[in-house]
C-alpha cells in the first residue's frame, strides 16, 4: 500500500517544507517565550541555590534580603550560631550597583561574603576560572556575564578590586550578574559612597554646634568615627545540622532572637510569588496569547493547504477512494507539518536563546508539553480540514 | 523513466529532512538538562606551600606629641607651620601673657618690700640685742632694776621673731616671683623632642581652651603601620615575621618591613587581630600618616602535603569536599583542609593523596549523577 500523504508531500515538497519552516519559526518564538518565563523563575532559584543556605535570617518583619531591604547587626550571627540545629551561620550583604571598569560600567549585584574560605554560605559554589578570594580585602570573583576577565581591575565605590575568579550563572533575581567581594569591603561600599559624600558628611557634623564643642575637643572626631562605620549586614545565611527541621529552627530564631527567618520554600514563594510576580505574569500572559495565535495560524495553514488540494481530493473521491484514506492523508500531513515545525522551532529557539541578554531556560518538560499541544492542535485543525474535504462534491473534479 | 523525477524529489526531501533531524538530535543532547557539564580536572600534587597573611592598616606615628596651653587663653604667636622640622627644646610659639608682666613686676616689688622689712627687722634685732646685752651688764653691776633688764630680754625675743618672720616673708616673695616667672615660661610652646609638625590647629589670636592641642608633632623616624588581620586567617602571626608593604599611593611598589609586635588585645567588634608593622629601612619619601597600606606577611614554608586549588573545594550535602573522578563517574570526597596561601592553593590534611584527580572548574553545580565532559578550559570564557 502506498502512502497517499507521502506521495502528496513529495508532489509539492518545497511548499510543504517551507510552510513547515515558517511554522517552526513561529513555534520557536513560542518556545522562547516559555524559556524567557522559565529563565526568570530560574534566576530566582539559582540565587537561592548559590547562596547555599537552608535559612535566611533577616531584619524583623521584612521580606529581605532580596525582595525588601533588610539590615541587622553584623554580630547577630554569633547568637544565631549558638542556637540548636544551626551548623553554620554567615553574614552576607547584597547591593545592586554600577561597577566601573575603565570607561565602561556594568550593572551588577555586589555580594559581600563572610571570610572563611569556600564552603561558607554565600560563597560562589563553583568557579569556571581563577580562584576563590584569599585576601581579606580588595579581591573580587565576578560572573562571566559581567564581561570581566581575570586580573581585571574594577572599581566599586572608593576602592579598586582585582578579579581573581569567574563564575557562571550567578545572578540576582532580576538577572544582574553577581560580583563577590569580602564582607568588610562590601559593608564599607554600602555606607561610604564616595569621597565627596564623606567630606560633606564631615562638614555637616562639624557645623552642628551640638557635636563641635570647644570645651570637648575630641567629641567631633568621635562622632565622625562613630558615624562612618557600618556595623550592618543584610542577612545571615544559616545552614542546618542534619536531623533538624527548618521550621523548628525558624521558630526558635523568631522567638528568641526576635528576627525574621525564612526557609527555602518560603524564600522561593517570596521571590517568585512577590518579587518577579508581575513581570512573570506579564510574560505568562504574552505566552498564552502567543500560544493561542500560533494554534490559530497552524489551523489556518492546514485548512488552506487542504483547500488548495480540494480538486485532487474530489478526483480521489471520484475514483472511489475511501473517506478514511482521505482523512488519514490530511491528518498525516498535518502531523508531519507539526513535527517539522517543532523540530525547526526547537532548533531555532536553542540557537537564538544564546544571544538573549538575560537567561532563557528551555526546559525539556516545556518542549515535551509543547510538542503534545502542537500535535493536538494539528489533529484538531486537520479535523476541520477533513470535514471540509469530505463535504466536497466529486463532481468538482470534472470542473463542476 | 517515469520514476526518475520522484526519486530525485525523495532525495531532495531527504537532503533537507535528515540534516534537520540530525541537528535536532544534536541540539537536544548538547543543550538543556541532557547536555554534559564541562569540567576541568587537576592532579593533586604533594607540594610545600608558603602561607601568607594579608592585612590592611594605616600609617601611624609611634610618638605623637600634642602641644597646647594648660590654661585657657589666647594664642599670641606660632612660629612653625605644618611640615617644619623642629628640634628638642625649640620654642614654637607663645600664649598671650595678658597681665603676666605686670604680675611679675608686682611680685618683684613685693620681694623688694620684703627685703626692706627684713632690713628693718635686722636693725631692730641688732639694736635689741645690744640693749639686752648692755642691760645684762648693768644688772650685773646692780645699776638697773631686774624689771628693766627682763623687758630688754623680751624686746630681743620679739625682735628675733620679727626677723625670722621677715626672712620667711622674703622667701615667700621670692617663691611667688619664681612661680610667676615659671608660669610665664609655661605660656611658651616648647618642642619636647625632635620631630615634624603634623598639625597646626589654630592661628595666633585664637582663644583656646585649656588642654586643647594647638600643634601636633610626630617623630617621622617612628612611623609604623597599625595593621588589622581578620582573626579567621591570622594563625601564625607573631612578632619578627617579614612583611611586604604596599602603600595605596604607590601601587606596584613594595616596601619591606617586619612585624614589630602583635597587640595583646584584639578587636572584639570587628573580629580582627591588630599588629604593628615597621619598615626595615625608612622610605626615602615618607608616607603620610593615615595612608592606607596593604601588608602581606610571609610565614615559613610548610612541609610537603597534598595541595589543591581552592576552586576545587565544594560544599555538598552538608560537608566540605572535592569532586573526584573515579572510573568515569563523579564522586564527592569529604576532605579536611589545612593552611592556604594567597595564590589559592590549599593543603588537604585528610581525604586525598597525591595523584588523585579532582574537578577544579565546572560549568554548573555538580551532582553524583551529572554527565560530564573533560575540557581544557570551560567554553565561553573570553581568554
Amino acid at each position: 500500500m502506498i502512502s497517499l500523504a507521502g506521495r502528496d508531500i513529495l508532489h509539492a515538497w518545497g511548499k510543504f517544507i517551507f510552510t513547515g519552516i515558517g511554522l517552526g519559526l513561529l513555534i520557536g518564538v513560542t518556545l522562547t517565550m516559555a524559556g524567557v518565563y522559565r529563565g526568570m523563575v530560574d534566576d530566582g532559584k539559582v540565587l537561592l541555590d548559590n547562596s547555599g543556605a537552608d535559612l535566611w535570617v533577616v531584619q524583623k518583619n521584612t521580606l529581605g534580603p532580596y525582595a525588601e531591604s533588610s539590615s541587622l547587626y553584623d554580630d547577630s550571627y554569633r547568637g544565631i550560631l549558638a542556637l540548636p540545629g544551626v551548623a553554620q551561620a554567615a553574614n552576607v550583604t547584597y547591593l545592586t550597583m554600577q561597577i566601573r571598569q575603565g570607561e565602561n560600567d556594568v550593572r551588577a549585584m555586589v555580594v559581600g561574603i563572610a571570610p572563611g574560605g569556600a564552603g561558607i554560605p554565600g560563597w560562589p559554589p563553583y568557579l569556571v576560572a581563577g580562584r576563590q578570594i584569599t585576601r581579606s580585602h580588595y579581591e573580587a570573583v565576578a560572573d562571566m556575564a559581567t564581561g570581566f576577565k581575570l586580573d581585571d581591575r574594577i572599581q566599586i565605590r572608593r576602592n579598586d578590586y582585582t578579579v581573581v575568579g569567574l563564575t557562571r550563572r550567578m545572578v540576582s533575581s532580576s538577572g544582574d550578574p553577581m560580583v563577590f567581594i569580602p564582607l568588610k569591603d562590601a559593608q564599607e561600599a554600602q555606607f561610604l559612597k564616595d569621597n565627596d559624600a564623606i567630606l560633606q558628611n564631615r562638614r555637616r557634623i562639624a557645623e552642628n554646634p551640638a557635636f563641635n564643642r570647644p570645651a570637648i575637643p575630641d567629641l567631633l572626631d568621635t562622632v565622625i568615627t562613630s558615624q562612618s562605620s557600618n556595623p550592618y549586614v543584610n542577612a545571615v545565611l544559616v545552614r542546618l545540622k542534619p536531623g533538624y527541621a527548618a521550621d523548628e529552627v525558624v521558630e526558635v530564631i523568631q522567638r528568641w532572637k526576635r528576627l525574621t527567618a525564612y526557609t527555602r520554600s518560603q524564600m522561593e514563594d517570596i521571590l517568585i510569588g512577590k518579587l518577579i510576580a508581575t513581570s512573570a505574569q506579564q510574560i505568562g500572559m504574552f505566552l498564552v496569547i502567543l500560544a493561542v495565535v500560533s494554534a490559530a495560524i497552524i489551523a489556518f495553514i492546514i485548512y488552506t493547504l487542504t483547500l488548495g488540494k480540494i480538486r485532487e481530493i474530489a478526483v480521489l473521491k471520484l475514483i472511489g477512494t475511501k473517506n478514511r484514506t482521505i482523512a488519514g492523508m490530511i491528518m498525516q500531513e498535518a502531523l508531519g507539518l507539526g513535527v517539522i515545525g517543532f523540530v525547526v522551532g526547537k532548533i531555532s529557539a536553542t540557537f537564538w536563546a544564546l544571544i538573549f541578554p538575560k537567561y532563557v531556560l528551555l526546559e525539556l518538560r516545556d518542549a515535551f508539553s509543547g510538542f503534545i499541544v502542537l500535535m493536538i492542535i494539528c489533529v484538531l485543525a486537520s479535523i476541520i480540514a477533513i470535514h471540509a474535504a469530505l463535504k466536497v462534491d466529486p463532481a468538482e473534479a470534472i470542473g463542476g | 523513466m517515469k520514476r526518475q523525477p520522484l526519486q530525485r524529489r525523495t532525495l531532495a526531501v531527504l537532503v533537507v529532512i535528515i540534516p534537520l533531524f540530525a541537528l535536532f538530535v544534536y541540539v537536544a543532547l548538547s543543550s538543556g538538562p541532557l547536555a554534559p557539564v564541562s569540567v576541568t580536572v587537576e592532579t593533586v600534587k604533594a607540594r610545600s606551600i608558603h602561607p601568607v597573611l594579608f592585612g590592611i592598616g594605616t600609617i601611624e606615628a609611634r610618638y605623637t606629641y600634642k602641644i597646647g596651653p594648660i590654661t585657657t587663653g589666647r594664642i599670641q604667636s606660632l612660629a612653625v607651620h605644618v611640615g617644619d622640622r623642629v628640634t628638642a627644646g625649640q620654642v614654637l610659639g607663645e600664649m598671650d601673657p595678658v597681665d603676666f608682666e605686670a604680675r611679675i613686676r608686682s611680685r618683684e616689688a613685693t620681694l623688694k618690700h620684703a627685703q626692706a622689712i627684713l632690713r628693718e627687722a635686722r636693725a631692730r634685732q641688732a639694736y635689741a640685742q645690744t640693749q639686752a646685752h648692755r642691760y645684762e651688764q648693768l644688772l650685773a653691776a646692780r645699776s638697773t632694776s631686774e624689771e628693766i633688764a627682763s623687758t630688754k630680754r623680751q624686746e630681743l625675743q620679739i625682735a628675733n621673731a620679727a626677723l625670722s618672720a621677715a626672712q620667711e616673708d622674703l622667701s615667700r616673695a621670692q617663691a611667688d616671683l619664681a612661680a610667676t616667672v615659671v608660669q610665664r615660661e609655661n605660656l611658651r610652646f616648647v618642642a619636647p623632642a625632635e620631630g615634624l609638625v603634623a598639625v597646626r590647629d589654630a592661628d595666633p589670636g585664637t582663644t583656646v581652651a585649656a588642654g586643647r592641642a594647638v600643634l601636633e608633632i610626630i617623630d617621622p623616624k617612628s612611623l609604623w603601620i597599625h595593621t588589622r588581620f581578620d582573626q579567621i586567617s591570622a594563625s601564625g602571626l607573631t612578632a619578627g615575621l617579614p612583611a611586604h608593604i604596599a602603600l595605596r599611593s604607590r601601587s606596584g611598589q613594595s616596601l619591606t618591613g617586619h612585624v614589630f609586635r602583635v597587640e595583646p588585645r584584639a578587636d572584639a567588634v570587628t573580629e580582627e587581630m591588630l599588629a604593628k608593622v615597621v619598615f626595615d629601612s625608612q622610605p626615602l619619601l615618607l608616607p603620610p600618616v593615615g595612608e592606607l597600606a596593604e601588608v602581606t606577611i610571609d610565614l615559613p614554608a610548610l612541609p610537603l602535603a597534598p595541595v589543591i586549588p581552592n576552586a576545587a573545594v565544594h560544599h555538598h550535602d552538608g560537608r566540605i569536599g572535592v569532586w573526584r573522578i573515579e572510573a568515569g563517574a563523579l564522586r564527592f570526597t569529604p576532605v579536611r583542609l589545612g593552611a592556604a596561601d594567597l595564590s589559592g592553593q590549599v593543603q588537604v590534611l585528610v581525604g586525598l593523596k597525591a595523584g588523585d584527580q579532582v574537578v577544579v572548574y565546572s560549568e554548573q553545580a555538580l551532582h553524583a549523577y551529572s554527565r560530564f565532559r573533560l575540557v581544557e578550559h570551560i567554553p565561553g570564557l573570553a581568554q
